[in-house]
Formats: C-alpha cells, sequence, structure tokens
C-alpha cells in the first residue's frame, strides 16, 4: 500500500516557513534615535511634487534637528507612496511596526492620505499633512491629523468666486479626474458657481490621460466661459492642450493640482493666461522664505517644488512638538500618543510660509488661499507666475 | 437645446472617431499577423508600439534642441519620424521574438503567453529607466509642429486637424501596402504558407524561421508607425501609454476576427466610433448620469454583442485562408 505523502510535506513545508518567515516581533527601538517618516510619490507621473516633499523635510532635518531636539538623533525615513491609496495603506501599516518611528509628513495625495490616515489613528502615530486639502481628512476629527494647509471647499469657494466677481464669467464647464481630491474640489466649485452668477454647463469627471477629443466636443458645442478641471496637472495639461488646439476659447482654470513647473512643460502655450487657487504659494511668495530658496537650490541642485516649504514647516512643526513632548517626558523618549498632543498644542509657530496655530480639527487657524496667474509657458520662469489675490479664511467648523 | 448639440457635433464626433479607429487598426495588424502566423497573442506589442512612440518623440526632441526642427518642412519631418519610429519598433519586435518566443516555440500554447506578458513589464520599465536616466522624465511632450496643429475647415461645424487627416492617410496608405505585400507578393505568399502549415512550409523550402521574424518585423513596424502617429496626434506619452491602446487594439483585432488583416482594419474603426460616440452621446443622452467614463464599458459590451452573434469576429467566417 502506497502511504500518502501530504502529512510528510506539509510537515516540512512548515519547517521551512518557519525557518524563513521573519518571526512577528517588532524592531526592537533603539535608544536615542528618533525617526520621522515621509510618505509621498517617489516615483510616477507625480513624483516631481512627491520627491519635493521628501527633500523640503530632508533639509529641515539637517538645519534643524540638531538644534532642537536634544538627546536624541533624528533620521528621515522616505516611503513611496506612488500616489496610490493601497501603497499608501501598505506603507504605513509598514511603518507603524518600527517604534522609532513617532511622526510621518504626508501625504501629497488626499485619496492616499485618508486610508492611510485610519492605520496612523489607529497606533496613534502623528500625521502632519503638508498638501492635503480634502475636508475629509480633518473633518474625521482625528487627534492624530494635523495639517499645514487649507481645504477643497474653500478652495473651491475661492475659485468660484474669483470666477464669477473678478473674472466675470458667466457659464462654466467643469471636469474632474475622479479622485477625492479632484472630484472633491470640484464639487465645491459647482455647488458655489450659482451663487456667483456662474452657470454650470456640464459636470464630468475622466480617468482618460491621452485623447479628450470625445469629451472636448461637447464642450466646445456649448461654448462655455470657463472650464475648470478638478485635477492634477500631468492629466489638466493634456486636456488644456488639446482643448485649445480643438480651438475651444474658454478660460481655463483649476485648483492647486496645476501647481507645478510640469504643467508648461506639458501644455506649453495653452496654459498661458489661466488662473489657479491654491493653498500653497511658490516658494517664492513668502518673505520668510529667501533663505529656504537658497539653501534648497544649494543642496538639490534645482528649485523647490511647490510644497517643499510646506513640508519643511510640517516637519518643523513636527520637531518641535517632539522636543516639548521629549520635555514633558523628563528627557526620556516620548510615546507617540505625546508626540500627537504635543502637535496640536502648538500654538502661533513661525515657519517659514506662516504663522500656524490650529484648531480642534487640526485645520490651520487661518488658511491662506491664493489665486494665481500663469504667466509664461517657460517652466524655468514657474516661480513668477503673477499673485492675484491673497486671502486668509478660518477654517469651517466642523460638521457633525 | 441637448438634441441640438447632439446633431451639432455629430460629424466632428465621427472624425474623432476615425482618426482614433485607424489608430488601433494599425496596433490590431501587429497583434493579428502574429496570431495569423503563430497562433500566439503577443502582449508585448503595446510596448513595441510605446516604443515607436518614444523613438519618435526623441528624434523631435533632438531635432529641436539641435535647432533644426523649424528649417525642415513638415512632410519631410513627418517621414524621418516615422522611419525612426518604425525601425526601432520593428527591430524590438523581432528582437522579442527571437529572445523570448522562438525559444518556447514547441512548449505548450500558455507558456510564450506568461513570457509575452513578462516581455511587456520588462520593456515598459526599461524605457522608464531609459528616459529617467537620458532626460530626468519619463514623460515626454511631442514638440508643437505648428503646420499639423493647423485645422481645415470641412463645413460650418466640423473641422480636421492635419494631424488627423495625416493619420488617416498615413494609416490607409500602410493598410493597403499591407494587404498588397501579403496577398500579391512572393514572400507574403510565404508568409500565409507558413501560417497555414509551418511544417509543410517547411518542407517546400521556405526559411520558416526567417518568414516568422519577418512577421515580426512588420506588426512591429506597423505598431512603431502607430505609435509615432499616436504621439503627434495625441502630445504625450509616457512608458505605460500602450497598455489602455493596446488591449483596444487587441479588442479590434478579435473584433474584426482575429488572424485577419482587413478585419483588424474594420474592427479598429468600429471600436473608434463606438468609443468615440459613446463618450461624447453618453452623457448628453441619460442626462449625466453616465459620464464619458462609462465609454469602455459600451463600447466592450457591443463588442460582447457581436461577438454572440459571430463568434469569428466581423470578417472571420468570410475569408477562410488566415492572413
Amino acid at each position: 500500500m502506497k502511504r500518502s505523502r501530504i502529512p510528510v510535506t506539509l510537515a516540512v513545508l512548515a519547517l521551512v516557513a518557519a525557518l524563513l518567515l521573519p518571526d512577528n516581533v517588532p524592531v526592537s527601538a533603539q535608544q536615542n534615535v528618533i525617526k520621522i517618516a515621509t510618505q509621498s510619490p517617489l516615483s510616477g507621473g507625480q513624483s516631481t511634487l512627491g520627491v519635493g516633499i521628501k527633500d523640503g523635510a530632508q533639509l529641515c532635518i539637517d538645519q534643524q534637528a540638531a538644534r532642537i531636539v536634544t538627546g536624541f538623533r533624528v533620521q528621515l525615513v522616505p516611503f513611496d507612496d506612488q500616489a496610490k491609496p493601497d501603497v499608501g495603506v501598505a506603507n504605513a501599516k509598514n511603518l507603524v511596526t518600527d517604534p522609532d518611528i513617532l511622526l510621518v509628513v504626508g501625504h501629497l495625495n488626499s485619496g492616499v492620505a485618508i486610508p492611510s490616515s485610519e492605520v496612523y489613528n489607529d497606533n496613534n502615530l502623528a500625521m502632519i499633512s503638508p498638501a492635503n486639502t480634502n475636508p475629509l481628512i480633518t473633518d474625521r476629527g482625528y487627534r492624530v491629523v494635523t495639517r499645514v494647509v487649507g481645504r477643497d471647499d474653500v478652495q473651491g469657494q475661492v475659485g468660484a468666486e474669483f470666477a464669477g466677481k473678478d473674472l466675470k464669467v458667466k457659464s462654466v464647464y467643469i471636469v474632474h479626474d475622479k479622485t477625492a481630491y479632484g472630484q472633491g474640489v470640484a464639487e465645491f466649485f459647482r455647488d458655489n458657481a450659482p451663487k456667483n452668477g456662474i452657470q454650470v454647463l456640464g459636470f464630468e469627471g475622466t480617468e482618460e490621460k491621452a485623447n479628450f477629443d470625445p469629451i472636448l466636443t461637447p464642450i466646445g458645442a456649448r461654448n462655455p466661459g470657463m472650464i475648470y478641471f478638478g485635477g492634477i496637472y500631468d492629466q489638466a495639461g493634456v486636456f488644456f492642450k488639446q482643448a485649445r488646439a480643438k480651438g475651444i476659447k474658454a478660460l481655463f482654470m483649476g485648483p492647486d493640482g496645476m501647481d507645478s513647473t510640469d504643467l508648461p512643460k506639458i501644455a506649453g502655450q495653452a496654459i498661458v493666461g489661466m488662473h489657479y487657487t491654491t493653498v500653497a504659494g511658490p516658494p517664492a511668495f513668502y518673505p520668510g522664505a529667501a533663505k529656504f530658496i537658497a539653501d534648497f537650490k544649494a543642496k538639490y541642485k534645482r528649485d523647490p517644488e511647490p510644497f517643499s516649504a510646506q513640508a519643511y514647516d510640517s516637519c518643523w512643526i513636527g520637531l518641535t512638538a517632539l522636543a516639548n513632548a521629549i520635555k514633558a517626558a523628563g528627557g526620556k523618549k516620548p510615546t507617540r500618543l505625546q508626540v500627537t498632543n504635543a502637535v496640536r498644542n502648538i500654538k502661533g509657530f513661525k515657519g517659514l510660509t506662516a504663522t500656524y496655530s490650529f484648531d480642534a480639527k487640526g485645520d490651520p487657524d487661518p488658511a491662506v488661499y491664493f489665486v494665481i496667474q500663469i504667466v509664461s509657458s517657460d517652466p524655468a520662469k514657474w516661480g513668477q507666475n503673477k499673485l492675484i489675490k491673497t486671502l486668509r479664511i478660518k477654517p469651517p467648523a466642523a460638521k457633525k | 437645446m441637448e438634441w441640438d448639440i447632439l446633431i451639432r457635433i455629430f460629424p466632428q464626433v465621427l472624425v474623432d472617431g476615425v482618426t482614433l479607429g485607424f489608430v488601433y487598426a494599425l496596433i490590431a495588424l501587429g497583434y493579428t499577423m502574429v496570431y495569423g502566423v503563430l497562433e500566439m497573442i503577443n502582449f508585448a506589442h503595446s510596448e513595441i508600439f510605446v516604443m515607436g512612440a518614444f523613438v519618435g518623440a526623441e528624434v523631435l526632441l533632438i531635432m529641436q534642441a539641435s535647432g533644426a526642427l523649424g528649417s525642415i518642412p513638415a512632410l519631410p519631418l513627418l517621414v524621418i519620424v516615422l522611419a525612426a519610429g518604425m525601425a526601432a519598433a520593428g527591430g524590438l519586435a523581432v528582437a522579442v521574438e527571437r529572445v523570448a518566443y522562438r525559444p518556447l516555440r514547441g512548449a505548450p500554447r500558455l507558456v510564450p503567453l506568461i513570457s509575452a506578458i513578462g516581455v511587456s513589464f520588462f520593456l515598459q520599465d526599461a524605457i522608464r529607466l531609459t528616459e529617467s536616466l537620458w532626460r530626468n522624465a519619463f514623460f515626454l511632450t511631442y514638440p508643437t509642429i505648428a503646420f499639423f496643429d493647423e485645422r481645415i475647415r470641412l463645413v460650418a461645424t466640423v473641422d480636421i486637424s492635419v494631424k488627423s487627416l495625416t493619420l488617416i492617410a498615413v494609416s490607409i496608405l500602410m493598410l493597403v501596402g499591407l494587404s498588397l505585400f501579403v496577398g500579391r507578393t512572393k514572400l507574403g505568399k510565404a508568409i500565409r504558407a507558413v501560417a497555414e502549415d509551418q511544417a509543410t512550409a517547411g518542407l517546400m523550402g521556405i526559411n520558416v524561421n526567417g518568414m516568422i521574424s519577418l512577421t515580426f518585423l512588420i506588426g512591429g513596424m506597423m505598431g512603431g508607425a502607430a505609435g509615432a502617429l499616436f504621439g503627434v496626434q495625441y502630445g504625450t506619452i509616457n512608458p505605460y501609454t500602450g497598455f489602455i491602446p493596446g488591449i483596444k487594439a487587441f479588442t479590434a483585432a478579435v473584433l474584426g476576427g482575429i488572424g485577419n488583416i482587413p478585419g483588424a482594419m474594420l474592427g479598429g474603426v468600429v471600436l473608434g466610433l463606438l468609443e468615440s460616440f459613446a463618450a461624447s452621446y453618453m452623457s448628453l443622452l441619460s442626462g449625466g448620469a453616465f459620464g464619458a467614463e462609462y465609454k469602455d464599458i459600451f463600447a466592450f459590451s457591443m463588442l460582447i454583442l457581436i461577438l454572440i452573434f459571430r463568434p469569428r469576429g466581423l470578417l472571420g467566417e468570410v475569408v477562410r485562408e488566415k492572413l
């Protein structure tokens, strides 16, 4: 009789697995090291901004960490979230297992930050966001979440007001990229348009990246005064370029996702004269950032990207909170919860881009919004874009 | 008002759909020829298409950097870009066949398929790596050539850009040329013989491996031409651009009857039109409930319907002989 080999095989497999798989004991803590993680897209179409965030945080640690945090060595651990929610969450689950990580600076994309911050929230790990504008980031009321930028609902409102009152636009066609960010800001623009005398001719989402003909033909036939694109430059650039090539004469407008030197690289002449609203002006707009720009250029041999200065500030706020938490813990390494509380207690912090205080949800109070006009199709002149309007607006109260 | 728009944009949507359809048709040829000869689906074909697009872009960008772009008239420029794209893509297709498919010739059907998927991933990231090292950016934008962006007014509300016209004209020329080549020349006859029966064709003194390489070369060249034309038409490319048009073109090949050259052309144009009309009309007809993003669902539902009634594709039963 032939004996079944299955039990033997299983036993061998189990043995091999036990030898090969890493044991589930968390990484052992190092005594005098504190790590700050960044999460942003370091690869893919949005990596220009994502790398800018990582580099801004790195520069902050180089310049500020030793001065502010005493008794501990602070290290940056960059993670690549690829602008994808699943990757961001996988990274989050991975990084919470490292007990030395006491703070996250990130993300670039709201669609990634929202699910990832669920993981941080479960682990009391503080996240300071240099770029996420979706209302849900803070409206969930998580104590771990703080951001240094404004919100899409206010940004959509600022955009619609500017289009209606300053540009005297009468009709708009709204296109968005179907992400939490793009669709979110597009919806707020749509909701605020009628109040400002603008008729909404259409509202459409698309994930298309190359051929916008089928979307543009009906838009052209309706002849809107303005096309608003709720989305990111890599898609918007192609869209605007093809719209002009099709002979559409409408004004163009978008949210802060337009803010990259890659937009003129992709769209060329098509976007000259268009407006965008943003929660983070180019670094040159901030009086306090001149030294930062010079230092950034010296270290990385290129201009800081949008959000680099905000990443620097996020990290700086984090370092200050770390120092406060260490002091409160009597010089010992603080827990994640202590750091989280210390971040929320920061008041009147003078950063590069603003003086920061936060409301109970973690929104900056007040937040700064800009309307900017693009002046040139030359990417090198992106920093010279014209600042049309600056608004300081209190965050809306928490909706319950 | 909505009906008014519906009728007004009809000719424009038709023109855009035909343009897109010919891009699909050119790519579909690569799938259909390889299937005709080897009964294998070359999933790396979408990257061969992208290769053509990248080489075309590089040629234009290098010419732009050296200042030669403005001094060359548009048509010779197009010929140079197409030739470069076709040469690179054709060469790549032959190399892929030699390295990834020929050693697996005798293996079960699924093995070269897996190999093709692997090659596809490899090429995507190889292109990304090379471009990142070379230009520090892996999405490229085709330089604007004023001549191609001019628009020709057909009637009051319809115009067509010179580049769309060029794309359609070049595609038709290539498709006719290919049909003549396969149908009327000795080499074409040899390819058809290999498609019908490799062993017997070999016994008749036909160089089977040579003919297979030639099939890949031609399919790759068509794909490369499609890539360069796609770049000129739509402007921006990245290493992953090929995936969606590749899938669509494969669908077009199946729709027309895979292994059948006129079928691939027909399938491409039908799919392009379906997609274009679905995207432009869906939201108008449904009052905004279904947006343009449902175009693929609509196009692929039609495909399923067509295949239920004509399981071998639109032209699959008309022509008995493959290719």
